[in-house]
């Protein structure tokens, strides 16, 4: 009995030792979250690409996460805790994680950085994005087709270039259609309050919107409109499920192939600080099933997608700034510098943008 | 007209488990504990709530599941204060922290699911009255309970003995104790009352207010429950007009943002809290009535001597 439990203990060392020796080899791999990965919506996408670089990868990696980071000071420490946990390569996947980002990445220059949604790199700091404007240009067309009354009511978080960008691209599409198109916008002040959420989509709907855009995380407003009979967007995944009748599409994130490749590149040795911006050509931004609509609406929103996916960019000219200025001549395209800071609406948004 | 009815009706409902659960937590406060883990005991009502009605297909299950769910993670906190005299503030902080992880912990599996929904009232002739009823007559269930809970509160901690007794302990549990009153059983009773009206308030956000589970849903409705109590000086028909005035700002900034009115937004968001605050503490100025209703032993361990 005594000489199995030695025997036992011999093999469990040496497996506990195979193990470590393993573990020094894999490549450990990092993500923090904004919101918890149980949102159902933009934080739940990319841990759902955090899950493709472990299949993918399998025994070359480990992975870890830490969810619901404040963007903030909080933002620092959670970065400097994963770069002190013998992470190798760190993605932050929240606007608001960008100074803590750079901060940290001076900090550990070891470490491979990469930042989504941001415009500040460094020697081992890279940044990715999603054109998701590309894909709000569709919801637009879709909604001005759709909306009985020409008038779209519109949820968003915080007045940050991306969600201007989404604004002002929707608006585009829609004035593509309708001219007169009209969009009341609702500033919630978080990513992430399904209650709030509700509670905005309640009231547009109460002022006269019949449809509704998001962007913000939760099912929250797609349900309301569900149960007044009305139509909407779902936002990061497809929300179907929770809107049957009423989604009409969904503008859903796909971070997988990009995680993949990264973290690939970072085990081959040639990561390097990159500066990308993937759209509906890269499948980095999709459209979900557009349901719920007539034949006509679906094959105009297809032969849209397909046109952007075929390299031509929403904002091009002419475009007006909201005071009448003009911004864009006839066939000029925006350049991304000037979408990854935008602060401006277009002309035809009745709002004033918080500054 | 109807944009009136509407908007009062979102106003109710976003009232409502502020309402429930602040009556809770005035009931544990009044007997003299005081527990912050309201957040936490919300949360698991969410996701019991959920879980139960998901899973059953019935949301009146669910509606108890939340309910005994509160109730349950509330005598985790009843027994490690109550029993084993721990910090309140620590032990309650902590049970926010536990809700908050165990239940999304939980409702893993739940997530992107759809849930059920609670029906609203609905009497056939008088619910399609215009106006009255709707407002009346065709709210969600939970509606109707909150407002009876205000009441039924209310008459128990001011026409009752019970009433009376519970709050003798809130001001000295000493005095009480000399007196032969089961202090720590009143309490242990207080606080798992507080704790099913916490799970209550959870279960209507998953079951009526946001037909879903998502981690973090409650959104720190807890600690704005908690907030209502202080500031309604432990008064349970101020919590009441505390719950609504909160929720009448809320709803009246989304909507004046959707009207157009050139106010910074970021101000807007803060005026439900900076508009329920300022009206409480006017109607609560008065310094001696405000003493009167503390309870002094609010937060302090008791341990009997034998």
């Amino acid at each position: 009995m005594k000489k199995l439990l030695i025997a036992l203990m011999t093999t469990a060392a040496a497996l506990s030792v195979a193990a470590t020796a393993e573990a020094a080899d894999k490549l450990k791999a990092c993500w923090v979250y904004t919101g918890p990965i149980g949102d159902f919506g933009y934080s739940y996408q990319h841990d759902q690409g955090r899950l493709q670089v472990e299949k993918a990868l399998g025994d070359k990696v480990e992975t870890a996460y830490l969810e619901n980071v404040s963007e903030g000071p909080d933002a620092d420490r959670a970065f400097e805790r994963l770069a002190r946990e013998k992470c190798k390569i760190i993605f932050g996947t929240s606007f608001g994680f960008m100074d803590a980002e750079v901060k940290v990445a001076k900090k550990f220059p070891k470490v491979m950085f990469e930042h989504a949604t941001g415009y500040k790199t460094g020697k081992n700091l890279g940044i990715y994005n999603a054109r998701f404007y590309e894909g709000r240009y569709v919801l637009g067309q879709i909604a001005a087709k759709e909306s009985k009354k020409g008038l779209a009511g519109y949820i968003v978080s915080f007045p940050i270039p991306e969600v201007v960008m989404g604004i002002n691209s929707f608006m585009l599409g829609a004035q593509s259609v309708n001219p007169d198109f009209k969009v009341k916008i609702v500033w919630v002040n978080s990513w992430f309050d399904p209650g709030k959420e509700a509670d905005a989509a309640k009231a547009l709907f109460d002022q006269g919107a019949d449809i509704i855009v998001q962007h913000t995380d939760s099912t929250a407003a797609l349900q309301v409109a569900e149960e007044r009979k009305l139509h909407g967007f779902g936002q990061s995944s497809d929300m179907i499920k929770f809107a049957p009748n009423a989604q009409l599409t969904a503008l859903t994130d796909e971070w997988g192939p990009y995680y993949i490749s990264r973290v690939q590149a970072a085990l081959d040795g040639t990561w390097k600080p990159d500066n990308v911006w993937l759209g509906i050509k890269d499948g980095a931004v999709k459209l979900a099933p557009f349901t719920n609509m007539p034949d006509d609406v679906k094959a105009m929103a297809e032969a849209t997608t397909k046109k952007i996916a075929g390299g031509w960019n929403p904002f091009t000219g002419p475009v007006s700034k909201q005071d009448g200025s003009p911004w864009l001549k006839d066939g000029e395209v925006a350049d991304d510098g000037t979408l990854l800071g935008m602060n401006f609406y277009v002309k035809g948004v009745d709002d004033k943008l918080p500054q | 007209m109807d944009i009136t009815v509407n908007i009062l009706l979102t106003i109710a409902t976003a009232a409502t488990p502020l309402l429930i659960a602040a009556i809770g937590e005035l009931v544990v406060e009044r007997s003299g504990v005081l527990n912050l883990g309201v957040e936490g005991m919300m949360i698991m009502g969410a996701v019991g709530g959920f879980g139960a009605g998901y899973l059953t297909g019935s949301p009146w299950i669910g509606l108890l599941a939340a309910i005994i769910v509160g109730a349950l993670f509330s005598l985790l906190f009843a027994v490690m204060t109550l029993s084993l005299a721990t910090n309140q503030v620590a032990t309650g902080l902590s049970l926010t922290l536990l809700g908050l992880g165990l239940s999304g912990m939980i409702g893993t599996s739940f997530v992107g699911q759809p849930g059920v929904r609670l029906p609203n009232l609905d009497i056939p002739v008088i619910s399609s009255i215009p106006v009255v009823g709707r407002l009346i007559f065709g709210q969600d269930p939970v509606f109707y309970i909150s407002i009876a809970l205000t009441a039924a509160v209310m008459w128990f901690l001011f026409r009752t003995r019970t009433g009376l007794t519970l709050r003798s302990i809130g001001d000295s549990h000493t005095s009480a104790h000399a007196l032969g009153i089961k202090v720590i059983r009143y309490r242990y009773l207080a606080v798992i009352f507080g704790g099913a009206c916490a799970g209550l308030a959870g279960g209507h956000l998953s079951l009526v207010y946001t037909p879903q589970w998502v981690e973090n849903m409650s959104a720190g409705r807890g600690w704005i429950a908690l907030a209502l109590v202080v500031f309604a000086s432990w008064r349970p028909w101020r919590v009441l007009a505390g719950a609504y005035i909160f929720g009448a700002v809320w709803i009246g900034q989304l909507h004046a943002q959707a009207f157009g009115i050139p106010v910074p937004s970021q101000f807007l968001s803060s005026l439900p809290y900076l508009a329920t605050i300022v009206v409480l503490v006017l109607i609560s100025r008065n310094k001696r009535l405000t003493m009167m209703n503390t309870p002094a032993s609010l937060g302090q361990p008791f341990v009997p001597d034998r």
